[in-house]
């Protein structure tokens, strides 16, 4: 899996951050997303799937299968 | 991988063979998505009014009507990662009836389209003036075909009038500013968003547009449209007055689009009435704008036309589909972009509330303020301060207590709406 955010799109809701904190976090000055780690590990899958599909601004999109 | 003889069971049951999802727009999208990614695999159909391709809505009155956007850039998912839902999409094509028994939905176009489970996504539609039906230069702004008009007739030149002075009203003005038009804004509000947000913060929002170059006429209520050969020429207040337009946007809220479920035998009232779990009839789910669910902390039925709604719903809609039994018990949270101001509000905002500024300044005009009633913190909003909200909300409304019907209402709940 590899992830790739679009930070013009952010709006800044934190949704990520609620769903997988280990992966994303929100700049301190603007609140938009910060990719921790656009890579991670097979056990954070879910939660970053489910962190892209509840992104209000479709900011986040996810590409390979594993 | 749809189609196979062996079916996803997740939660011990298993799942229905076929799905239709009726709406293809943000919710119905997630509720697709949120199945596959749970393991569905069964058929999975997607039915939509507009021709478009599933696309955001919240960037219209922003990115897409001030042109910093091209349309295709609110498309909710590129192409590929459409096809890879292995989804039927049927999109321009209208819902027109259910027959609840046999999950059947007939279309404009005169199809039938059966399912096991039907998830009803159709969301809401804009409420007009009685007289703007016919008359050019009026708007109302819900699709991706409206937003474009409007452009085009904002490009055009000539003073724009916005009625309504909430959430989607105040954005339009302050996006049609920023492109340099004249704009009026006329509300019953003593300040935009003053319901949604309360006299503080809507206080400033009025500082904000006052200082933008946007001429406020809150406080008194619109009665009707003003024009001559066909065109709109003005706006008339409750006191005769009459404001002068070239463009009219009507951002008065929105009904949800339940007409077409007429003699379906389902409980229409302000929304699709569902359970606590989503569900309106056996086989029947509804979801996002047009749902209208009983929220079980507040004990009360409830209905959220907000963003991160259509998702969070959809989630819990789709383990439902799967055979799960989840309640859905959400903190509402939406957003709102005017200016160089960026809103963050999560939880519930009640109008008496005592708001206290617990980060950052007003002065600067970047702050959190909480949202008290009874001692206990309802909502948090933040201006200019996203990341910082979303850490007040972590801390005070993560156990959702402070949603209990003793603090807040279903109406006070949904005032933020518009």
């Amino acid at each position: 899996m590899k992830i790739t955010v679009d930070e013009d799109k952010c709006c800044g809701a934190g949704s990520c951050v609620l769903s997988a904190p280990e992966v994303f976090d929100q700049r301190d000055e603007d609140g938009v997303v910060v990719l921790l780690d656009p890579e991670p590990a097979e056990e954070l899958h879910d939660a970053v799937r489910e962190a892209a599909q509840v992104c209000p601004a479709a900011a986040i999109v996810l590409s390979g299968t594993a | 991988m749809p189609g196979g003889g062996h079916r996803a069971e997740r939660y011990g049951v298993t799942a229905p063979a076929r799905v239709l999802v009726v709406g293809a727009s943000a919710a119905g999208l997630a509720t697709a998505e949120a199945l596959r990614r749970k393991g569905y695999d069964g058929e999975l159909t997607l039915l939509g009014d507009e021709p478009h391709v599933p696309y955001d809505r919240p960037p219209l009155s922003k990115q897409v009507l001030g042109g910093a956007w091209a349309p295709e850039r609110a498309h909710l998912r590129a192409t590929e990662v459409l096809s890879a839902l292995d989804a039927r999409f049927v999109l321009g094509d209208a819902a027109v009836s259910l027959d609840v028994p046999s999950r059947t939905v007939g279309t404009a176009s005169g199809a039938t389209l059966r399912a096991d489970a039907v998830v009803l996504a159709t969301g809401v539609r804009p409420r007009t003036l009685p007289d703007q039906a016919g008359l050019a230069g009026v708007h109302v702004l819900r699709t991706l075909d409206d937003a474009l008009g409007l452009r085009a007739d904002l490009l055009a030149g000539g003073r724009l009038v916005v009625v309504g002075d909430g959430v989607l009203g105040a954005e339009v003005a302050a996006t049609a500013r920023a492109m340099g038009v004249g704009v009026t804004l006329a509300g019953p509000q003593r300040a935009p968003l003053e319901m949604q947000l309360g006299p503080l913060v809507s206080g400033l929002l009025a500082e904000l547009h006052t200082g933008q170059g946007v001429d406020l006429r809150l406080g008194v209520g619109v009665t009707g449209l003003v024009g001559t050969g066909g065109r709109v020429t003005g706006v008339r207040l409750a006191d005769d007055e009459v404001l002068p337009a070239d463009v009219v946007v009507v951002a008065l809220g929105a009904v949800p689009a339940t007409e077409w479920l007429a003699g379906s035998g389902l409980r229409v009232d302000n929304g699709v009435v569902c359970d606590a779990h989503c569900r309106a009839a056996d086989g029947v789910y509804a979801v996002g704008d047009v749902a209208r669910w009983h929220h079980d902390r507040l004990d009360s039925l409830l209905r959220l036309e907000n963003r991160t709604n259509a998702t969070e719903q959809a989630v819990v809609v789709a383990d439902n589909v799967m055979g799960a039994d989840r309640r859905y018990v959400p903190v509402p949270y939406f957003w709102t972009d005017q200016f160089d101001a960026k809103l963050q509000i999560h939880g519930v905002l009640p109008a008496d509330a005592d708001v206290a500024v617990v980060e950052g300044s007003v002065r600067a005009r970047r702050f959190v303020a909480l949202y008290h009633r009874d001692g206990e913190v309802t909502g948090v909003l933040g201006w200019n301060m996203a990341k910082q909200s979303r850490l007040h909300r972590q801390r005070h409304l993560v156990e959702l207590k402070d949603l209990a019907g003793s603090h807040v209402t279903a109406a006070e709940v949904e005032k933020a709406d518009f």
